[in-house]
């Protein structure tokens, strides 16, 4: 069975690409547009690994990302953030959030792709 | 009832009252717990200004001349007032030199002068003798008076009894008995009498209530109050004569100059100096004291018309002198304890009088006089004695038995002629004599030691010659013939003593007084004036006058040069000191400078002044100065030197305010500069958030076209309406950064004023029209209504077309975006105001959150309905059209209630009122018939 990847960003046209790239990677996709929504899909789709947008309206990556960690049944979900700022500090804060990884816009679509295979034990 | 050893019981009694006083309060003082450090007691000690004249001798004077007595009460009321400005300076020159005497202040302040000390001694002492003469009569005579009891009679004239029998000679012996054991008690002579003032304070109480228990017994006891007794008094015409200003109560100017004389008195009499000056514990009691003291004053003589009047009324004419009404009327009245009270106050007014005034003296006869002349006796080898301590308390001693036998001396030669007051009176013109040589010293630097001593001569000179020679040449004695005084020596009229060089018609203090004051002031200033100052004349002139300044700065040891030993000055301070109170003074000397022991002390300049200042208050300034040239080799500094000193005293003084003035200056520069710091921060940050958010902003498309570039160049294998999709994404997202890169620029120009503007004359009717039709195809699209309401001309605005073109552009694209998805509403409107125009531009959206208000006009600060799509815009369009709109001196500002839409409203100056020239760098481009538009 096919793991299952939630995208979490804001802007539709990052969506689209990111949504378009991991389909064809052979995962099961799910879309979110905001921090709220994706809260609402990880209980839904229980989803393998999120691709999470630090920048939202609403409910920030960061946020997001924090409360998925605060429960316990959720440890085993992998996180990538992606965000738009590209200092230091933002990584470092995203990492000791509980991310699994941290990759800045504009990102490789291949090791964007890699990441994500490495992260869910190279299964395609 | 009343004999005589119940009269003496009593008023030993009262003595050794007196005694236990100021036993405790020298316990007490020594135990560093003073009871006499507050301000009550320091104007109750003042009242020491009362005495036998005040207590027996106002009485007297109100029932001959009337209100006449009143005078001297006021003259010192009036100088209360001036008592922060004259007497708080020589209390602080007194207590900074540690001067001990009104004449060690004026021999201190004119160049440390012994001359000068011994002058003002012998003009005091000769000149408080009547003084002294009054109190015994007083004493004496009451006592006499008392003894009669129930016959009312004066005692006999002093002339029929020989002097052996004469009770005045015992009263005169036992007071200076009295004084000596109370004021010279201590072989330590430096201390201030704590003790002394204590009693003082007491016998003021005293001699107050028993006047006031007269005043009352005669007021509301033999009368009906105050009404009553002036009823009766003005029921005789030669009674209420007294009540106005007349023959009999003295012509106006005797008023003025008496009251003149007091002011001087109270300030200048030995005794005051002694117990305002010396005798003060704390500066700040005078302020106190300024209002006390009067008030004392007031109580006092507040019962004297009424006691004078019932005398009149009621005591047989001749029977008693005034003076005496006091004492007669509860006699008369057999009020044997009230008499018996009034003959203590009366006791009590003479002995505090007494007291104060010899020890006053003597303190002046020892160290400016005696001892001045006996240290510089070298044959005496006083200089070698181990301790002179015990010498000066002889000294002081013999001072206080001289001063009240000369006292009893005048009493006898003259005391039975004359009034209490008009004996008083010679007595205050002889001090008054001091004024300009004190008073001139404090506020004027140029006063020298030439004018004083010259003037204060001439003073007492005029002074003996007009008041006191005829007051003893019409007793006979001395061999002087009464002529002088009615035709003059040898017959010369124009030097008759009482109308000298015709001065006639003046009572004998009023001439005296404008003679000696003329030529005493004259010559102070003449001379002053006139004549060189020596150096250390300067000095003690600029130590005094700016006794204020000084006291912070070094003080006299600036002026001081010269080698000296410690030992030598070591063993001086013992000689005057006593051995043990040297040691305690250096010890604690030593503890001031910081040092761990004497041993470390140098022989400086500060501690020869240390020195000095020690020994002048034992012995005095002149002497003092006299003594350590003796232990000292100086090295006399020049007037030239001296006034170097003063000059880089005071500019460094100069040198001081400037540069407290700067450092507040740099204070302010600094306040000023760490706010423009925290400004600068501010803005830095601001930078720094802003190049965060553009970099944000600019990713973001950034990435959507790299993703996309590299999705079609990785999967060839795309079907070709995904590859155009994408394609177009890549287009469309480039287009957003190209915009995006636009709108930063622009924003960057015009917030740094580098945009260019071109302004002219602007129908913005036909701007908006304009705005309009370019944005008709996205009404269409989007199926919104369009409302539009505009006038059909409206004056023209000075602007550039097409920034706003583009601010409406902005307004109309947000409205769009923003209005309801499927009804939408947008209505626009131009009005045309007295001075300006509106435009609103009204959508039918979900409105803005009053709190957003104010932040949509931030950069990158979007709001829109977050749960849906990101709207889609830079987030600089409003900040933009707003800078836009301000630059055309307009506001541009939104309106909006939650989901009832948004209203974004501008407003523009019309051309002819906008009155603010608009800065740009086409202005040249207006025509000039607009400037004179403009200009009307």
């Amino acid at each position: 069975m096919a793991k299952r990847v939630l995208i979490v960003d804001d802007e539709p046209n990052i969506v689209t690409s990111l949504e378009f790239l991991i389909q064809r990677s052979g995962y099961e996709v799910r879309i979110a547009r905001n921090g709220e929504e994706a809260l609402a899909q990880v209980s839904a789709f229980q989803p393998d690994l999120i691709l999470l947008d630090v920048m939202m309206p609403l409910l920030s990556g960061y946020e997001v990302c924090q409360k998925i960690r605060e429960n316990s049944a959720w440890q085993h979900v992998q996180i990538i953030m992606l965000t738009a700022k590209g200092r230091e500090i933002e990584a470092t804060k995203g990492l000791a959030l509980g991310a699994n990884a941290y990759v800045t816009k504009p990102f490789s679509t291949k090791d964007l792709v890699a990441k994500v295979h490495e992260l869910l034990g190279g299964t395609t | 009832m009343l004999q005589s050893w119940i009269i003496l019981v009593v008023s030993f009694a009262y003595l050794g009252i007196l005694f236990a006083i100021a036993y405790y309060g020298d316990k007490r003082a020594d135990a560093g717990r003073s009871i006499i450090s507050n301000p009550y007691i320091y104007a109750l000690s003042l009242a020491v200004y009362c005495t036998s004249w005040t207590f027996y001798g106002s009485v007297g004077r109100a029932a001959n001349t009337g209100i006449g007595f009143l005078p001297i009460y006021l003259g010192p009321t009036l100088m209360a007032i001036l008592w922060w400005f004259v007497l708080r300076k020589i209390v602080r020159i007194s207590k900074t030199y540690r001067i001990t005497s009104i004449a060690d202040f004026i021999a201190s302040r004119y160049g440390k002068s012994t001359l000068l000390g011994g002058l003002v001694t012998i003009i005091a002492v000769v000149g408080i003798i009547p003084y002294i003469a009054l109190q015994l009569k007083a004493v004496s005579h009451t006592f006499s008076i008392l003894l009669e009891y129930p016959a009312i009679m004066m005692p006999a004239d002093v002339d029929t009894i020989p002097i052996i029998s004469d009770k005045t000679l015992y009263v005169a012996i036992l007071l200076a008995a009295f004084t000596i054991v109370f004021g010279t008690r201590h072989l330590d002579v430096t201390e201030r009498h704590e003790g002394m003032v204590a009693a003082i304070a007491f016998e003021s109480l005293v001699k107050l209530l028993a006047f006031l228990a007269v005043g009352l017994f005669v007021t509301f006891g033999l009368y009906r109050g105050f009404g009553d007794v002036f009823a009766h008094a003005t029921a005789n015409d030669d009674f209420s004569a007294l009540l106005l200003f007349n023959e009999t109560t003295g012509s106006y100017e005797s008023w003025a100059w008496l009251n003149f004389l007091s002011m001087l008195a109270i300030m200048f009499l030995p005794r005051q100096f002694q117990i305002a000056v010396v005798e003060n514990v704390d500066e700040s009691h005078i302020n106190k004291a300024m209002w006390l003291f009067p008030l004392y004053l007031l109580a006092i003589n507040i019962f004297v018309l009424p006691i004078a009047f019932a005398g009149l009324l009621q005591l047989p004419a001749g029977t008693i002198e005034p003076d005496y009404f006091v004492l007669a009327l509860p006699m008369l009245h057999q009020q044997e304890s009230l008499a018996l009270l009034v003959f203590i106050g009366g006791i009590s007014a003479a002995t505090g009088m007494v007291i104060v005034e010899t020890i006053a003296l003597s303190t002046m006869v020892s160290n400016d006089l005696v001892m001045p002349v006996l240290l510089r006796q070298k044959w005496l080898r006083l200089t070698e004695q181990p301790d002179l301590s015990g010498l000066l308390l002889h000294i002081r001693r013999g001072t206080i038995i001289l001063v009240l036998l000369l006292g009893y001396i005048y009493f006898r030669l003259i005391g039975s002629q004359s009034a209490l007051v008009s004996i008083g009176l010679v007595s205050f013109a002889a001090v008054a004599q001091f004024a300009p040589a004190i008073l001139g010293g404090i506020f004027w630097k140029g006063g020298s030691h030439s004018g004083a001593l010259i003037g204060l001569t001439l003073g007492f000179v005029v002074w003996g010659y007009t008041l006191l020679l005829p007051s003893l040449a019409y007793t006979g004695s001395f061999w002087l013939p009464s002529s002088i005084v009615t035709e003059g020596p040898f017959g010369i009229a124009l030097l008759r003593p009482y109308a000298l060089f015709g001065l006639d018609g003046l009572d004998h203090i009023t001439h005296t007084l404008i003679w000696s004051l003329l030529v005493n002031t004259g010559a102070y200033i003449g001379f002053s004036l006139s004549g060189k100052h020596s150096a250390v004349e300067h000095t003690q002139a600029t130590l005094f006058v700016d006794i204020f300044q000084q006291s912070q700065a070094g003080g006299g040891s600036r002026f001081w040069r010269g080698t000296a030993s410690m030992v030598d000055l070591r063993t001086l301070l013992g000689r005057f000191l006593g051995p043990s109170r040297a040691e305690e003074a250096i010890a604690g000397y030593v503890e001031r400078r910081g040092l761990s022991n004497s041993d470390q002390l140098e022989p400086d300049a500060e501690f020869v002044h240390f020195a000095e200042m020690q020994l002048a208050g034992t012995i005095g300034a002149a002497s003092a100065r006299v003594m350590l040239a003796s232990a000292v080799k100086e090295e006399p500094l020049g007037t030239s030197e001296v006034m170097q000193i003063l000059e880089e005293a005071s500019q460094v003084r100069a040198y001081s305010r400037q540069l407290e003035q700067k450092s507040q200056e740099l204070e302010a520069a600094t306040a000023e500069l760490r706010a423009a710091n925290e400004q600068l921060k501010e803005l830095d940050r601001l930078k720094d958030d802003f190049i965060s958010t553009v970099t944000h902003e600019l990713r973001t498309p950034l990435t959507s076209i790299r993703a996309f570039s590299e999705i079609l160049s990785d999967h060839p294998d795309l079907e070709v309406e995904q590859r155009i999709k994408f394609l177009n994404i890549i287009v469309k997202e480039s287009e957003r950064l190209t915009r995006l890169i636009n709108q930063v620029l622009d924003l960057s120009k015009i917030e740094s004023g580098n945009a260019k503007w071109n302004i002219v004359a602007v129908d913005l009717k036909e701007v908006i029209e304009d705005s309009l039709s370019s944005t008709s195809q996205l009404f269409n699209e989007k199926h919104i209504q369009l409302h539009v309401d505009l006038p059909d001309h409206v004056p023209p605005v000075k602007a550039d077309r097409d920034r706003l073109m583009q601010v409406l552009l902005n307004l109309l694209s947000n409205a769009v975006k923003f209005c309801d998805k499927t009804k939408g509403m947008i209505a626009v409107s131009l009005h045309a105001n007295e001075d300006s125009l509106r435009v609103d531009v009204r959508d039918n959206g979900p409105g803005i959150r009053p709190e957003d208000q104010r932040i949509i006009f931030d950069k990158f600060r979007q709001v829109g309905d977050t749960l849906t799509d990101k709207p889609q815009g830079t987030g600089l369009g409003l900040p933009i059209s707003r800078h836009i709109i301000n630059h055309f001196g307009g506001h541009l500002w939104v309106e909006s209630m939650p989901d009832a839409g948004a209203t974004f409203s501008f407003t523009l100056p019309l051309a002819a009122h906008s009155d603010q020239p608009i800065v740009c760098i086409h202005e040249q481009m207006w025509d000039a018939t607009e400037v004179i538009d403009r200009a009307s």
